[in-house]
């Protein structure tokens, strides 16, 4: 193998590393702190997309000369809007079913449904597509041979920043200690005078929020459709799993393996195949780590 | 026998009985009793979904997989005597040469049956106790069968010189040269399937109320202190996870013979997470239940797909939010809490 091939490969591989943690760390906020199982996350994200499309069509008609920016406002919009109504979704009926984990799964399946079907009434069973940012179109060639695209290197950008911010906000604000305390101790934490309520619903939001931003992101590599949320949604809960359900660092690791060993192994086979070969994989190392690979050490 | 005609589902069996031996062939055309034999299959899934869900408390995401299994290998037998002595149609499309290996034990019918019984069943025994000694449970199993389902949709359409692909495998003719397109086998497949449903019914109300069902209630309720008692929960776990495979799988065998064709959407999530809803709108704890639900949703999907397509993703949606927010106990939760209200 090549340099150029090597370093291309790597590339991919981190580029694949970032979409795969755009994808759970919503769902981490989500099924790791909280341990709602939110089937209808892939969804969230659609709707992220299809908000980004709505975006760059009023763009396109009415302010034209900011389409070279459009994305940054489809990406703010997307945020506020799921997460809005991931606000809701929470009051409205995830709260009342947070002791039967397993029922959570089915009621939020058949959300997705809803959604699903909401989505193709609105945008139609095609897929949609937004127009490309001029300055995102292209690669970048620091050496001949070695291309990276402009749009991928964004999506890397945006992933460390949003990654950030989520840490900051978690672990040095205090909004980020409630949180961190009311998925400690509920009980603790509300005779310490944290309005629990209020906290699951903002955590809520916050994941389902990512989830937009996430969805807004894929519009860059790929187009929409309103089967496109079932794509993501068993991919970023086995990242989630993968990584050990209450650590967020170990969504980051485990995102970064699988998608380290999906592009090498697709390098070499065809993508089924390594697609079958990393699933069973998973299983097996669940298999000696069913609590995922950095779980807190506690007896259950 | 007499604690199925004891037990409070008696009325409900007895109905059941009835609307598949008497109403439904006197009642509806060929064509319709073919679908309802269809949902029938998804019922025999639902009765495998209420022992290991409503009875042993582990929620599977993948009873697609022993569905697809028992429909796979039923096809693999009707397609080989369909197409014999050449090679399946879509092996040439796809250019595969000769039959693979793992064909070639499917030429013989008792194979077949033996198949469809022992592979899905062992394989899930096996699976399960694996996962179940490692005391995972709950939501990760949920989602490693999840997975599971999803690993083998990926295989089937992948393998497509070896499986069909997308497409799946369809086009079959005859069973033993006994000619399946007919009105008449369609009747006599109806009522086999029938027959196995209600057998299904009395033999998983005998588990229930065994001493094996007391132990399964319990692990339900609270697995620690079962295991505490000396019991090999996760030996129980396993059984019934095996005993729901051979349930689902036979299911799967009637679908390919009835429907005429299997294809990998059967074996993925939608349609797994569909089984677990038949369950859960006749009652996750109710036998009968499973077989009512079966048939209500079926008969919902026909008729919303015929008359207003785009109504159904809506219903079924709804439904689920519905039964689980409002009527956790599914129909038979509702059929007690009448009956309740009547003797009061």
């Amino acid at each position: 193998m090549t340099f150029d091939i090597a370093v291309m490969q790597l590339f991919s591989g981190i580029s694949f590393f970032t979409i795969l943690v755009l994808m759970s760390l919503g769902l981490a906020i989500v099924f790791g702190l909280m341990g709602v199982i939110n089937m209808a996350h892939g969804e969230l994200m659609a709707l992220g997309a299809y908000i980004t499309y709505m975006t760059a069509w009023v763009f396109e008609r009415f302010a034209p000369g900011l389409m070279a920016i459009y994305i940054f406002f489809a990406i703010a919009f997307a945020f506020l809007i799921t997460s809005l109504f991931g606000y809701l979704l929470e009051r409205g009926f995830i709260r009342f079913l947070y002791n039967r984990p397993l029922d959570t799964l089915l009621a939020t399946w058949g959300l997705s449904l809803i959604l699903q079907q909401t989505f193709r009434s609105l945008f139609g069973a095609q897929e949609v597509s937004v127009p490309m940012t001029s300055w995102l179109t292209g690669d970048w060639e620091p050496v001949s041979g070695i291309q990276i695209p402009l749009n991928r290197l964004f999506i890397i950008g945006l992933t460390v920043l949003i990654s950030i911010s989520v840490y900051v906000l978690l672990f040095h604000t205090r909004w980020g200690l409630r949180i961190r305390a009311v998925t400690q101790n509920r009980v603790m934490s509300g005779a310490a005078g944290i309005d629990t309520g209020r906290v699951d619903a903002f955590t809520f939001a916050l994941g389902s929020g990512l989830a937009g931003i996430a969805g807004s992101v894929f519009t860059m590599i790929g187009s929409t459709n309103p089967t496109t949320g079932q794509l993501y949604i068993v991919d970023a809960f086995i990242v989630v799993v993968f990584g050990g359900v209450q650590s967020l660092l170990g969504t980051f690791i485990s995102g970064f393996a699988i998608a380290q060993a999906q592009s090498t192994l697709e390098f070499f086979l065809s993508g089924s195949m390594a697609k079958v070969l990393i699933l069973v994989g998973l299983i097996v190392a669940l298999y000696f780590r069913p609590n995922g690979l950095f779980s807190s050490k506690i007896r259950q | 026998m007499r604690s199925l005609l004891k037990s409070k589902e008696a009325i409900g069996f007895a109905i059941v009985c009835l609307l598949l031996l008497v109403v439904f062939p006197a009642s509806l055309d060929i064509f319709r009793l073919n679908t309802v034999g269809k949902y029938l299959s998804f019922a025999l899934v639902a009765l495998g979904i209420v022992l290991v869900w409503g009875y042993g408390g582990i929620l599977s995401l993948g009873q697609g997989i022993f569905f697809g299994i028992g429909g796979y290998v039923m096809a693999m037998f009707l397609k080989l005597e369909a197409s014999k002595p050449e090679l399946p149609d879509f092996m040439v499309w796809s250019s595969t040469e000769a039959l693979p290996w793992w064909w070639e034990p499917f030429h013989s019918f008792v194979v077949t049956v033996a198949a469809i019984i022992v592979l899905p069943t062992a394989f899930a025994f096996l699976f399960a106790l694996v996962i179940f000694k490692k005391r995972v449970g709950g939501v990760y199993f949920a989602i490693i069968t999840l997975a599971l389902g999803l690993t083998l949709v990926v295989l089937l359409i992948g393998q497509q010189g070896y499986t069909g692909g997308a497409n799946g495998i369809t086009d079959f003719k005859t069973l033993l040269g006994w000619d399946t397109r007919t009105d008449g086998a369609k009747r006599v497949m109806y009522f086999a399937c029938s027959a196995f449903v209600i057998l299904g019914v009395v033999l998983c109300t005998l588990v229930i109320k065994s001493r094996l069902g007391k132990i399964l209630i319990a692990i339900r309720d609270r697995e620690d202190r079962v295991r505490f008692s000396g019991y090999d929960t996760a030996m129980f776990k396993a059984f019934v996870f095996a005993v729901g495979a051979l349930f689902a799988a036979l299911g799967g065998a009637f679908f390919t013979l009835q429907v005429g064709l299997i294809t990998p959407q059967t074996v993925g999530a939608v349609s797994s997470i569909e089984m677990v809803i038949y369950a859960a709108v006749g009652g996750r704890t109710s036998v009968v239940g499973a077989v009512f639900g079966a048939l209500l949703v079926g008969f919902g999907k026909t008729y919303f797909s015929e008359n207003f397509a785009t109504m159904w993703l809506y219903l079924i949606g709804g439904l689920f939010i519905f039964v689980v927010l409002v009527l956790p106990n599914g129909l038979a939760g509702l059929a007690d809490r009448i009956r309740l209200k009547r003797e009061a």
